[in-house]
């Protein structure tokens, strides 16, 4: 007969589950960990390839020649940039014209459901300008988008000199297959969403915005320009999405090709590149770059302005411009040269790029680990929920006065009077109430945020957060309440059973959560352990994320960044839709809440 | 003494001459002589006429594969074109295959030209190319049947292989293959036991004289493998189990121009000039792994002619014999009825048709063509 279906095998595997099943548990955690960690160690990660064939080598002549008067059109735009005091719409559409380009605007406004006090914005009005360059003999079916933000104060005017430099340059071309728009977006990600939210015809978030007079075609790859500085010491790459998710790892590598080839040095996550991976040091490099990667994709924000792209199923990363004390400066005419290989060889795209992983995590711009095989961690960690639900399963099921083993589970109703076992309705209350109170979570501080500020000396960013810091701190005071509301609950059984409830519930959430946005999984699973709750996780990811960027912050100002996180975390939501707020408030919370009902149970 | 004028042994006349008649009658055997000499030597340069057996040349060249990164193949085939086409062949007996437009391409840097050589010093585009099959017209089926000769009646004249079996046809291919397959258009492939079979067809047909295959794509050898028709000879730019490899990668276009074995291939056919007597043997040796990195490869075992006694223009080019005789030669009429001896084992098709209606299945049998012109004009 066969394993399972033979009762005496059956009931010895049981028995070994039974008895062996903490020491299990314990194994597959530190497995678990430990695989996690391993990740990083570069005899177990690939090579990063090139694997589409249309993109195929570097081998382009990058001719781009005006660097110097690319700057010198970012000085104007400064200047214009401080006369108007926001953005110099006249002037950008009269310059994108005079290059030969298309040029169109797009006014937007949206009004925040409370302030921003990071970004000091609250009713947001604003306007895009782009300029398309239409391919000479193509017809109009793909495009490529160049984007630059135009932010306030000093920053990116070189972005914007090198977008209207490349412009016309690329203007004078002829083998261009595809559209290319070049954008400058007012007010960051919110002009970014307007603005993708206008070409693709769709309303998601609710915002403001004028119709797109002119289009392109279907938008194959975008690229975002940050650049502060009139030379670089090296360029940084962010591919960190809206909810995690990352564009495709050929636009990685295809970075990391041109890099190699014009010379510049080129870092992910803001670390430079390291050859040491068999001494500690270099490990731990690695690993903390890596750590970086996850704790940023696990906080559902896009980290560049192309972080809203990747929603839309377009590949885009951002470039950033750093310039740090190092002897070796690159100009901007290389800078130039690198954007027009890569610009080159996305305009010998076919299709959208699919060839390579759309799931991996980086511990450095070389290496890289697919989903493949990091994976497995989460499936260990899975794997102790399951086999605790499965143990829980069976001491419900056969308890010591049962002799048979098919007897009917706990949970139906119509079941023989049995005096130990608890009714469905014991182990509804706890859940109703759990999600609940996640529900006042997720919507109370928004809502409530007037009554707030009538009532307290605070702003209404404090209001709101303050708010959600209370709510939560009422649940965790929730199970002493509720005892004493539903007499007779402190059974042995009733527990057994809520935690079986809560397990499975806890596995399914973090498998959905570990196929929409891997790196979520890692904070979740402190609950696993039961006393990690998620505040404190966030807490902790807040110090930890400093530490890792090798700014360090003090216990003030790491609780001022906590609250800034959280406001930021509803914004988000808000704004582009990210799905941590909702995630954790509706569903890790209540699921939290019931374990610390169980903690409480007696 | 006694002179006698003979001719072939038999004495004409015979005279007994002074000593000045004696040197005139010598300067004028010497003259005879010389002069049935020649003319032996013209009855062999008019057995030579008909030595090497085709009358026409054709040439079907095919790309089969499509997309901008494949520009070398457009390349290679257009080499092969312009080399077959300075060479003499006209574009009415060439039918090409291009799987994709290159020239025209949008991102081809500069437009209406195909650039074999780096540096663009060579463009085989030219202003006289005319393409027959273009863009999706390139498939299996359409190849096939431009080889077997079934089109349906509504095909032009500059879309038909229209050879018979006195044309020498050079055929060449090129894209991405592998052991046994040759690839159309990302989406179909041909199968060397297919191609084996519509040369055979061929035959069967009498659709060709003599015909050269030569293949350039990786594991290329493995296409003619199957071969078993005959009168074929092969060449191929790789082993089978090996790559062939891309040559002249120039950057201002972005992608690689040709393929190793056709740029050597094409370098080798810039010094043959029409009348020039470079045989096949130099052919086999273009291209050796040294400059290669493949190793090409060739198949001889099906052609009934010596490879060295082949010239390269039998096939590449189009050379109109053409020989001056001042002898009047009789031909008898080609409407006498055949002798009874002649049964049918002959195998000229026109022939015996006008006497009897013969199945294609009897006519099999291959005989040397020498022996076939002296039954036909028994007079000469």
């Amino acid at each position: 007969m066969g394993l399972l279906s033979d009762p005496n095998r059956r009931r010895a595997l049981i028995g070994m589950l039974t008895r062996l099943n903490a020491p299990i548990c314990m194994i597959c955690y530190m497995a678990g960990v430990a695989w996690f960690m391993g990740l990083a160690f570069e005899p177990f990660t690939l090579r990063t390839y090139m694997s589409e064939n249309a993109m195929g080598s570097t081998m382009v002549e990058e001719r781009f020649p005006a660097g110097e008067r690319a700057l010198a059109t970012g000085r104007e735009f400064a200047a214009h940039k401080k006369k108007t005091g926001g953005m110099p719409v006249d002037w950008l559409v009269r310059t994108m014209q005079a290059r030969g380009l298309e040029v169109y605007t797009q006014r937007f406004s949206r009004k925040l459901p409370f302030p921003d006090e990071d970004k000091e914005r609250y009713m947001v009005k604003g306007t895009n300008v782009y300029g398309i360059l239409r391919a000479p003999r193509a017809p109009r079916t793909e495009a490529l988008v160049l984007s630059a933000p135009c932010s306030p104060g000093n920053e990116n005017n070189q972005a914007v000199g090198i977008l209207l430099g490349l412009a016309q340059y690329f203007r004078s071309q002829i083998y261009w297959a595809k559209d290319i728009i070049f954008l400058v977006n007012e007010h960051d990600l919110i002009g970014m969403q307007a603005w993708l939210e206008g070409y693709h015809h769709t309303n998601t978030t609710g915002m403001d915005w004028s119709p797109l007079q002119g289009r392109g075609g279907s938008i194959q790859a975008a690229l975002s320009l940050e650049l502060s500085s009139d030379v670089v010491t090296s360029l940084d790459l962010v591919l960190e999405g809206l909810n995690g998710q990352l564009p495709n790892l050929d636009l990685a590598n295809l970075f990391y090709a041109f890099c190699q080839k014009i010379g510049v040095l080129c870092t992910t996550q803001g670390k430079l590149p390291r050859n040491d991976w068999d001494t500690t040091s270099g490990y731990s490099h690695a690993v903390q770059t890596m750590m970086l990667m996850v704790l940023k994709q696990a906080s559902s924000r896009p980290w560049g302005d192309h972080g809203l792209f990747l929603r839309y199923h377009i590949e885009a990363a951002s470039i950033k411009g750093v310039n740090s004390f190092r002897p070796y400066k690159t100009d901007a005419t290389t800078v130039g040269r690198l954007l027009e290989g890569m610009y080159r060889k996305l305009n010998n795209l076919l299709e959208r790029l699919h060839q390579s992983y759309f799931f991996y995590l980086m511990p450095s711009l070389t290496r890289f680990v697919s989903i493949g095989y990091y994976m497995p961690a989460f499936g260990l960690l899975a794997l102790i929920l399951l086999l605790r639900a499965l143990d829980l399963w069976v001491q419900l099921s056969s308890p010591p006065t049962r002799t048979t083993e098919d007897a009917c589970p706990p949970l139906c109703p119509l079941s023989a009077p049995q005096p130990a076992s608890p009714g469905v309705l014991s182990i509804l209350t706890p859940l109703v109430i759990s999600h609940l109170t996640g529900v006042a979570l997720y919507t109370l501080p928004v809502l409530s945020q007037e009554l707030a500020v009538e009532h307290f000396p605070v702003s209404e960013t404090e209001a709101v957060v303050l708010t959600a810091i209370a709510i939560y701190t009422a649940g965790l005071a929730l199970p002493h309440n509720t005892h004493r509301l539903l007499a007779g609950e402190g059974t042995e059984q009733g527990w057994k059973v809520l935690k079986l409830v809560a397990v499975l519930y806890l596995a399914v959430l973090l498998g959905c959560t570990a196929l929409i946005n891997f790196s979520l999984v890692f904070p979740e699973r402190g609950l696993l352990v039961g006393v990690n709750d998620p505040g404190l996780t966030l807490l902790f990811a807040v110090f930890f994320f400093q530490e890792l960027q090798e700014t360090p912050v003090t216990l003030q100002e790491g609780w001022m960044l906590y609250l800034s996180v959280i406001s930021q975390g509803i914004l988000d939501h808000a704004l582009y839709g990210s799905l941590l707020y909702p995630l954790a408030a509706l569903l890790v919370y209540p699921c939290w809440l019931l374990f610390w009902n169980i903690l409480f149970w007696k | 003494m006694l002179l006698c004028l003979t001719d072939g042994g038999i004495a004409l006349f015979c005279v007994n001459p002074t000593s000045w008649q004696i040197i005139v009658f010598i300067y004028i055997y010497i003259y005879i002589y010389i002069y049935i000499y020649m003319g032996n030597v013209h009855s062999d340069k008019a057995g030579q006429f008909f030595n090497s057996g085709h009358t026409n040349n054709w040439a079907v060249l095919v790309c089969t594969s499509r997309f901008w990164f494949n520009y070398r193949h457009v390349a290679n085939t257009l080499s092969v074109y312009r080399s077959v086409k300075r060479l003499g062949i006209p574009d009415s007996r060439i039918v090409l295959m291009l799987a994709d437009d290159m020239a025209c391409n949008h991102r081809n840097p500069k437009p209406a030209t195909v650039f074999s050589h780096k540096n663009m010093e060579l463009n085989v585009y030219g202003d006289d190319v005319e393409v027959d099959y273009r863009g999706y017209e390139v498939t299996v089926e359409n190849f096939l049947r431009v080889l077997t000769g079934r089109l349906p009646a509504s095909t032009p004249r500059s879309k038909r292989l229209l050879s018979d079996d006195r044309s020498n046809i050079l055929i060449y291919l090129t894209g991405h293959g592998g052991n046994g397959f040759l690839k159309f258009q990302d989406s179909e492939e041909i199968s060397n036991v297919e191609l084996a079979d519509a040369f055979e067809q061929m035959w069967q047909k009498r659709r060709y004289n003599e015909l050269l295959f030569i293949i350039d794509t990786c594991q290329g050898a493995s296409m003619y493998e199957r071969f078993y028709s005959p009168n074929l000879m092969a060449l191929a730019s790789s082993q089978v189990g090996e790559d062939s490899l891309s040559h002249q990668p120039d950057l201002a276009i972005g992608v690689h121009l040709m393929d190793r074995y056709t740029f050597y291939l094409l370098e080798f056919l810039e010094d043959i000039h029409p009348s020039s007597t470079t045989n096949m043997n130099q052919l086999f040796k273009v291209c050796p792994k040294s400059q290669c990195v493949s190793t090409p490869g060739h198949r001889t075992d099906l052609f009934l002619r010596d490879p060295g006694r082949v010239l390269i223009t039998d096939f590449f080019g189009s050379v109109r014999k053409v020989e001056i005789t001042m002898e009047t030669i009789n031909l008898s009429s080609p409407m006498e009825p055949l002798p009874e001896r002649i049964n049918c084992t002959v195998h000229i098709l026109y022939m015996c048709i006008n006497k009897h209606i013969i199945p294609t299945a009897i006519i099999m049998y291959y005989v040397p063509r020498q022996k076939l012109l002296r039954d036909v004009f028994p007079c000469t």
